[in-house]
């Protein structure tokens, strides 16, 4: 139930965001999710794609010359309303799952949020949303969007 | 003069003088290390075929690369128990370079101290604040023997705390400044900023060296702080500071060479040129026991100057260093090779040794950044482990390298690639 998702390492410089964008776009990929962990000096670039694009992207991305990463992360759907996101994080936090970084997809889907969650124990987490009906969506439901 | 009988010798009687110490040394090094026997025999070389001065020529050279090779004592000619000192500097990888010295080596680099400080005008009157590094770099404990032989007051302040050095300055009347040229900018710029003139300060003259310099600077040192900044040289290898000194004429640095003989060569041919011409300066040093070098290559380019100086000393002088015939980079008076840095990447695991030093001089100091592609087996998605991984470089380069780096990750081939040699620094500064 893991989606792929694509980190980027990027100079901090003017223009290295756009000449990226760009360079997807170009060649058709959607992104369906993107965030920016930025630093003075360097930011790292994470999305998501559908999954019959991530082999291109990633091919695109090392011909153009950056150093990228495939990572397996969880996208889950939160009830979009007040206090959707924090039901869902006390669940973690009440297993002492750890939360390495999230960010949400561009597009929601049913009055539901789509939150990304990078977790220090991803399988565990997986299990207890399962139990508490928390909607975990697959890499094919995730192409669908 | 310090020691007017030296200083002042004819040139006839120095060369006589110069020879017979040649003489000895050659012999000594023949006679205790292996190396320079081997070198010898190899273009056979008997130590009594070494008539004088005008054979030096048929000596063969020694690099720092053979101070490596030897790391630690296999260029030693004394025994260890004579030893009584010693002294490094970084060498062009992962090791320093060290040097042992004999209780009659420091005495002979002290007396050279002393020289130079009195050339600045120093005596017993004057209070001496040494801000040069005080450890295995030469700076700091030679200045501060220098400065005790000629019966001044020293203030051993070592390098860096600028706010401590002006209260220093000021309230103990401090009138000689060591320290590095770019450091005594530095400063003059810092006490003027502090809101001090030179008329709250009694400084008169300055001897700063272990870096390269220009005129341009030199002038706005002694505007900043009125007064006499001396050009000073040396490297670890031959004794530390005091291998040459300005003296208040500011034409040029005077060779002690009753105790070092300088040569220029052309580092290509590698034959001496004559007085007046730019080529790579080499140096002999005729009365060290410890760690002799024959025909010691700098690889500093600079031109020697034998025409008569109006302070009545008869050594010869050396202009200012005007570049390197290697890639090595002097950083806030350290030695840097580009060569040591990469052996710091190659030996962190997962990183690649594609590298670009940038060099630049911000606010009078020197700013070393050190450019690191990132590699993907380097790249991991997270934030702190991206920076842990900058700051491990940059622990590794400041205890190998000894200078602290900016390190910066940069995308995989953003570092321009060349033909042939890799284009490994860049360096901004305006000398």
């Amino acid at each position: 139930m893991f989606i792929k998702q694509i980190s980027i390492f990027l100079e901090n410089t003017r223009g290295s965001l756009r000449a990226l964008t760009e360079l997807l776009g170009r060649n058709g990929v959607d992104l369906l999710a993107v965030s920016i962990a930025d630093t003075q000096s360097f930011g790292i670039l994470r999305c998501v794609v559908r999954g019959p694009e991530v082999g291109r992207a990633v091919q695109l991305l090392k011909e153009a010359g950056h150093s990228t990463r495939v990572n397996d992360v969880l996208c889950v759907a939160v009830e979009d309303r007040p206090a959707g996101l924090a039901d869902v994080l006390a669940i973690l936090d009440d297993n002492d799952i750890f939360i390495d970084y999230t960010y949400s997809f561009v597009r929601g889907r049913d009055k539901q949020a789509l939150i990304i969650l990078k977790l220090s124990d991803p399988s565990r987490a997986l299990e207890l949303f399962e139990k508490s009906g928390v909607g975990v969506l697959s890499q094919s439901e995730v192409d669908a969007l | 003069m310090f020691n007017p009988t030296m200083e002042a010798m004819s040139r006839d009687e120095r060369r006589a003088l110069q020879s017979e110490r040649l003489k000895q040394v050659v012999r000594r090094e023949y006679d205790n290390v292996a190396v320079y026997r081997a070198r010898m025999d190899a273009k056979g070389i008997k130590p009594e075929d070494v008539r004088g001065v005008e054979d030096l020529k048929f000596l063969p050279f020694t690099e720092k690369t053979d101070l490596r090779d030897q790391y630690p004592y296999g260029l030693l000619a004394a025994p260890l128990s004579e030893i009584v000192r010693i002294q490094g500097s970084s060498g062009t990888t992962g090791k320093p370079i060290v040097s042992g010295y004999t209780q009659g080596d420091i005495d002979v680099w002290t007396e050279l101290m002393a020289r130079t400080l009195s050339a600045a005008g120093a005596g017993p009157n004057d209070i001496v604040q040494v801000a040069y590094g005080y450890g295995l770099f030469t700076g700091g404990l030679g200045a501060h023997q220098g400065a005790s032989r000629i019966g001044a007051t020293v203030i051993p302040m070592s390098s860096g705390n600028t706010h401590r050095q002006i209260m220093m300055i000021k309230d103990l009347g401090t009138t000689i400044l060591c320290c590095t040229p770019s450091y005594a900018l530095y400063l003059g710029e810092s006490i003027r900023e502090a809101g001090l003139t030179p008329k709250d300060l009694k400084l008169r003259a300055g001897c700063f060296g272990a870096e390269p310099w220009t005129e341009g600077m030199r002038t706005r040192i002694e505007e900043l702080m009125d007064i006499d900044a001396l050009d000073i040289y040396g490297l670890t290898e031959i004794c530390g500071p005091g291998v040459s000194f300005e003296c208040l004429e500011k034409k040029g640095m005077h060779v002690n060479e009753d105790h070092i003989i300088p040569e220029i060569i052309d580092p290509a041919t590698e034959q001496p040129l004559p007085p007046g011409a730019a080529g790579e300066l080499v140096f002999t040093t005729i009365t060290k026991q410890g760690m002799p070098m024959l025909r010691y290559r700098t690889h500093d380019i600079c031109k020697l100057d034998d025409s008569p100086c109006a302070c009545g000393r008869t050594l010869i002088r050396m202009g200012r260093i005007t570049g390197r015939t290697d890639d090595m980079l002097i950083i806030r008076g350290v030695n840097v090779f580009p060569s040591q840095i990469e052996s710091v990447l190659v030996g962190l695991e997962g990183v690649a040794p594609h590298y670009l030093l940038v060099v630049d001089r911000v606010n009078s100091q020197d700013v070393l950044e050190v450019q690191v592609e990132m590699t993907e087996d380097m790249f991991s998605d997270t934030v702190g482990n991206i920076q842990s991984l900058g700051a491990r470089i940059h622990d590794r380069i400041r205890s190998i390298v000894g200078v602290s780096a900016k390190v910066k990750l940069v995308p995989p081939r953003s570092i321009p690639r060349s033909e042939g040699k890799a284009k490994r620094v860049i360096d901004n500064r305006k000398l």
